[in-house]
């Protein structure tokens, strides 16, 4: 559940990120990877090395639909119904999976916000991935 | 029994070296409380939790953020055997104070969230693998004696 404070804190960070959504959308999945190493399973066809054009391209892509998502919070299941359909009948990656990520973002953004990154931003953002992720995989059964 | 690099041992050292037990200790615990609010229901002597502001100033939460980096400190010092460690520790959370071990992991993403934010853009990825693997093998430890 957001409120509408919430809602509001965390268009304008996705906002703010918007313009280095490569940097952070790579720098979330590597350490993703280096954390995480079973989650490199499923990019066997990229190159996912530190830096890689493939990180950098992916990362951004993941970044802005984040952002899009928020720009549309309320109708979240339309705005991503074709990411949907994507990770339920072509990805298929196990749902575990999206908490790992929704973490490796929660810190790039702490690492990037410093002191900004407030218990409260933090709060809103984590309650929004969730929702997001429940979103990418309501359709995988 | 856990393997650790020199490498892990020592971004863990720096890690430790690097935090101000008497600022992140707090700031992890009110954190946990204010992002994931049903932990607060180990917490009911502590008085106002009532709001994030409320959480932040409360002094009993500070004070026992203290206590549980004091705790993982003693984690640090003997990475070889924290399993023992924290024996007595275990015991405590299950019997006496009857905490649901998925929330050790909680206070650990958020205490790893601290460091980030204090830390910034040294948090390497690497360092960040390494201080997860210790936090993940004192939430093992942790978790050992409920039964």
């Amino acid at each position: 559940m957001l409120s509408k404070t919430e809602k509001e804190l965390i268009v304008h960070i996705w906002e703010k990120m918007l313009p280095v959504a490569e940097d952070i959308g790579s720098e979330a999945l590597l350490r993703m990877f280096t954390t995480f190493p079973k989650t490199k399973t499923y990019f066997n066809h990229l190159d996912i090395s530190p830096g890689s054009q493939h990180l950098r391209c992916h990362g951004k892509k993941i970044i802005q639909a984040l952002a899009e998502g928020a720009r549309n919070i309320s109708t979240l299941t339309t705005t991503l119904a074709h990411l949907s359909r994507f990770h339920a009948y072509q990805l298929r990656i196990h749902p575990t999976n999206f908490k790992l990520f929704n973490h490796c973002i929660l810190v790039t953004l702490a690492c990037k916000m410093g002191d900004n990154f407030t218990p409260v931003a933090h709060a809103a953002i984590d309650k929004f991935l969730s929702a997001f992720s429940a979103v990418l995989a309501e359709k995988f059964r | 029994m856990v393997v650790w690099t020199e490498q892990e041992r020592a971004f863990i050292q720096e890690i430790f070296g690097k935090l101000n037990y008497e600022e992140a200790g707090p700031k992890a615990l009110s954190r946990v409380l204010i992002v994931y609010p049903w932990t607060q229901r180990y917490f009911g002597s502590f008085g106002n939790l009532c709001n994030s502001e409320a959480i932040i100033k409360n002094p009993k939460v500070a004070a026992h953020g203290k206590v549980v980096l004091r705790g993982l400190d003693r984690a640090m010092k003997n990475m070889d055997d924290i399993k023992n460690t924290y024996k007595e520790l275990s015991v405590l959370h299950s019997e006496k104070l009857h905490v649901d071990p998925d929330n050790f992991k909680l206070l650990a993403d958020c205490l790893t969230i601290v460091i980030a934010t204090s830390m910034g853009t040294s948090f390497t990825p690497e360092k960040q693998a390494a201080w997860q693997k210790f936090l993940a093998v004192v939430v093992s430890a942790l978790c050992r004696q409920y039964y």
